[in-house]
């Protein structure tokens, strides 16, 4: 008993202590693995106290809105725009990226009214079998509906934020109506029906299942990469095919973050969102999980200078958030499951 | 008439009301006017899921009873070899989370696995590809389901075949009735309250699943909320939806009250010394023993070792302290919601018994419905009253005392417990509840003519007879606590992390050689009150 009233006590009175510390407060929807070890690296040479909750994005949104005014979130991350857009609508963020932040980072990469800014970004490409597909067949996202693809194609399921991604993309392109049919085509082309993540279409693909699939840079980068010599092999079965090279250029995505409207820390967590922006972070952040930097000065990982140069589509990504609802809709129309 | 207000009714239906806040929460969107997403689904989706998880529910229930009878009724009536072990051994599925299970058998199962290119290595490859079930599939998910939730089934019946009913078991022995007739004439009949249970919450488990059939691409109610919210970020929607769900659970709920009243069964609650077990010897014992082994096989012994064989392969990182903090974590909190979830689940079984009146009746029916309602939604229903909570007083204090008190208990454990406590109870409930039935309203009342009170009663009698039931309560919510991810992720606080948090980042990152050193903690996590709680099952067995 004594023992617990004596450390009830001193919990009491180190709270007060606890609270003045510098601090952070992060809801992310990056995992943990994909984070922790450069929040850790920041709190190290900052010394602000990072706290970290994970988690999906729209259950942290939910939370942040849900906790109002005295949410203890500060910052906010997701490893897509359309979600940093809903947050946005949702009036939990504020416009608080500043002008030396938003300069270094390309200007389709971050919201135009100042309410996030992006920190990585990745591609959706094609990836096809080696040994059956010539690179020739393949051209834009748009020709993946030709009836030659006809049981030839493995995508995953609607449910995936970045099919939504890229289908809102397709919207803003080239319209409700021509997206509708083209997603028609497409599911058409389908070789099974749509199950498991990006590293299983790979997978299907290498095994035979399939010709071609539609699937995120970095995960076919890390199953190059990874421990595990079967998924490995898989992935050495396959090649990158960037498309719309012609035109508007491929379609990216990123991983972003935001400064939440409650912040009781907003300077510190401006000093996090330089930091992730800086060379070092950059490089590190960017090779956790096989994307892309948004600055110039950071390294690129060696599988993914191994790809070349590309051209990516110049669409601000709010966009992606904008025609979200409307994907889902054409997806649902189109039996994409 | 005036016992029906009595405090003891108070008591239980302000828990009740207390405890189904979150549900009230849903039932709030039920006045928000259906939008437009509401036609598009009735257009497009909606009859899909309502199809597939009717499908679901209709294969679990075959492949729950199948497993859990078969193997509850040779455990608690014969002896044979290998049955030490299998006693205990045949809850170890109960650990093993669903998406996990899903997981590895894909790994196995797939086209690409080691099981089908070493068939088209020996065999046609043509053959082997048109003749091969896709593991990733609604057959599959069933499979799936079945192998993890089984254990229901078999806990509960073996509590039933192996408590009171063997005083009847043994009197029919002696009369000359063989073990079929004794199975299907007296047996079964008997546990069937306690067998319906079983079934009740493995389907109410099956309709809250998330995991397994979005990885298998089986579109059902649950993906279908979480789709409807992420998709359109459209809160009102989903929660419709999921009051949809809740509506099927109800008429679930229903029929088993109908199957109850029809079966209202009670034995005697006295104590008898028990024949021995029936011997089988030879094949018959080796049958036996199969029929008990193949669950314990499928659903715990082949997706564990291939956990463990990934985690040695490729996992990148080992055993480390970390891991240490994770099991704590999930272990006292899966032991706080366990007490708790039992103690209610006591009082409200127990208030029903001697107050049995159809606000009771309902108090206690509206508690069991958080188990079909997907963590998902629990979490955000927990979230709105208690950040509204925190949030009114805080405004509160600062208007009058100038003093932010800030989020009290949102992003607390206590916040977490609740929900858990919500979400698991009709686990308790159903346990406790079927234990009692077994004892005799006729006992309680011959020991108020001898003078007994009430507390007498529930502390000399009923509690040492409940003995049983409540520890396996307590099991039972204890396993489903450490294998818990929805509520969890959302609701944690901050730096708080439990092995199904750490398993499910690592998985659904498609990581699942990392994923299986958490989930093989999870189940030796669990494995911990098995056996305690086994042992302390043995030892009440008279």
């Amino acid at each position: 008993m004594k023992i617990f009233l004596t450390g009830f006590i001193t919990l009491v009175l180190s709270l007060p202590v606890y609270a003045a510390v510098e601090e952070v407060n992060i809801y992310s929807a990056r995992k943990e693995q994909l984070i922790k070890p450069i929040l850790d690296r920041f709190e190290k040479q900052s010394g602000i106290k990072v706290n970290l909750i994970t988690g999906k994005a729209d259950a942290l949104l939910k939370r942040i809105e849900t906790e109002g005014t005295n949410t203890p979130a500060d910052i906010l991350i997701t490893t897509d725009a359309g979600r940093l857009h809903r947050a946005k609508t949702a009036m939990v963020l504020q416009p608080a990226i500043t002008p030396d932040i938003e300069k270094i980072v390309p200007s389709n990469l971050q919201d135009p009214d100042h309410y996030w800014i992006g920190l990585t970004t990745r591609s959706r490409i094609i990836v096809y079998a080696k040994d059956r597909v010539k690179p020739s067949e393949l051209s834009t996202y748009e020709a993946l509906s030709d009836p030659k693809w006809k049981k030839r194609l493995c995508i995953r399921s609607s449910n995936n934020i970045y099919n939504q991604s890229l289908v809102a993309s397709m919207i803003v392109h080239k319209g409700e109506q021509s997206t509708e049919d083209w997603a028609k085509g497409l599911v058409k082309n389908f070789a099974r029906k749509p199950k498991g993540g990006d590293r299983d279409q790979i997978k299907a693909v290498a095994a035979g299942q399939c010709d071609i699939a539609v699937v995120n840079t970095y995960y076919l980068a890390q199953m190059l990469n990874g421990k595990d010599s079967t998924q490995k092999k898989a992935a050495e079965q396959v090649a990158v095919f960037w498309p719309n090279q012609n035109d508007r250029g491929a379609h990216i995505n990123i991983s972003g973050i935001a400064i939440t409207k409650a912040s009781k820390n907003k300077e510190n967590a401006l000093k996090l969102i330089r930091y992730l922006l800086s060379p070092e972070a950059q490089t590190w952040y960017a090779e956790a999980n096989n994307e892309y930097p948004v600055i110039k000065e950071a390294t690129l990982s060696k599988t993914l200078k191994s790809w070349g140069q590309f051209h990516s589509d110049s669409l601000n990504l709010k966009e992606l958030g904008e025609y979200n609802s409307q994907a889902v809709r054409i997806m649902d129309r189109a039996g994409w499951r | 008439m005036t016992t029906r207000y009595n405090k003891w009714v108070v008591i239980a239906v302000t828990t009740t009301l207390l405890l189904t806040t979150p549900l009230w929460v849903l039932v709030s969107f039920l006045f928000e006017p259906g939008n437009e997403n509401w036609l598009h689904l009735v257009d497009t989706l909606l009859p899909e899921y309502i199809i597939n998880s009717l499908w679901l529910m209709f294969g679990v229930t075959i492949g729950s009873l199948t497993l859990g009878v078969s193997s509850a009724w040779l455990i608690s009536q014969h002896d044979f070899f290998g049955k030490k072990i299998l006693h205990w051994a045949l809850l170890l599925p109960l650990a093993m989370p669903a998406y996990i299970i899903a997981y590895t058998y894909t790994g196995l199962l797939e086209f690409e696995g080691p099981v089908q290119s070493t068939l088209r290595a020996f065999f046609d490859p043509q053959t082997v590809n048109a003749w091969f079930p896709e593991v990733r599939s609604l057959q599959g998910a069933i499979v799936m389901l079945s192998l993890v939730l089984y254990p229901y089934v078999y806990l509960l019946a073996r509590t039933a075949f192996s408590g009171n009913t063997q005083q009847i078991m043994n009197a029919s022995r002696t009369l000359g009735a063989g073990p079929y007739r004794r199975f299907f004439v007296i047996a079964l009949p008997m546990a069937r309250p306690a067998v319906v249970a079983g079934v009740t919450l493995a389907l109410m488990e099956t309709l809250a699943d998330f995991g397994t059939v979005q990885y298998f691409g089986v579109p059902t109610f649950t993906t279908g909320i979480y789709r409807t919210w992420t998709g359109f970020g459209d809160t009102t929607t989903t929660a419709q939806l999921a009051l949809l769900l809740l509506a099927f659970v109800s008429i679930l709920i229903a029929i088993e009250l109908w199957s109850r009243k029809k079966a209202e069964y009670f034995a005697q609650g006295t104590k008898s010394a028990s024949l021995p077990a029936t011997k089988l010897s030879g094949h018959k014992s080796g049958l036996a023993f199969m029929v008990c082994l193949i669950p314990v096989a499928f659903g715990f012994l082949i997706p564990a070792t291939q956990l463990l064989t990934w985690s040695i392969q490729n996992a990148e990182t080992g055993f480390n302290s970390e891991f240490l903090t994770l099991i704590w974590n999930s272990f006292h909190l899966a032991a706080i919601t366990a007490i708790v979830a039992a103690s209610i689940a006591l009082l409200l079984a127990y208030v029903q018994r001697i107050h049995n009146s159809r606000t009771t009746r309902l108090s206690k029916r509206i508690v069991t419905l958080g188990y079909a309602i997907p963590g998902t939604v629990i979490a955000v229903a927990v979230m709105i009253p208690f950040a509204w909570l925190d949030n009114t007083l805080d405004s509160w204090m600062r208007n009058t005392f100038n003093i932010s008190t800030g989020l009290l208990l949102s992003g607390t454990l206590f916040a977490l417990v609740f929900a858990y406590t919500f979400r698991f109870l009709s686990i308790s409930l159903q346990t406790v509840e079927s234990g009692l039935k077994q004892i005799k309203p006729s006992m309680d009342d011959s020991a108020r003519t001898l003078g007994a009170n009430r507390w007498t009663i529930l502390l000399k009698i009923h509690l040492p007879l409940l003995n049983r039931s409540l520890l396996v309560a307590f099991l039972l919510v204890f396993v489903e606590v450490l294998k818990e991810l929805p509520t969890t992720l959302i609701l944690r606080p901050f730096n708080f992390n439990t092995l199904s948090v750490k398993a499910y980042e690592m998985a659904s990152d498609e990581r699942l050689a990392d994923a299986g050193l958490p989930a093989l903690l999870i189940v030796l996590t669990g494995l911990i009150p098995v056996i305690l709680l086994s042992k302390a099952i043995g030892k009440s067995h008279v």
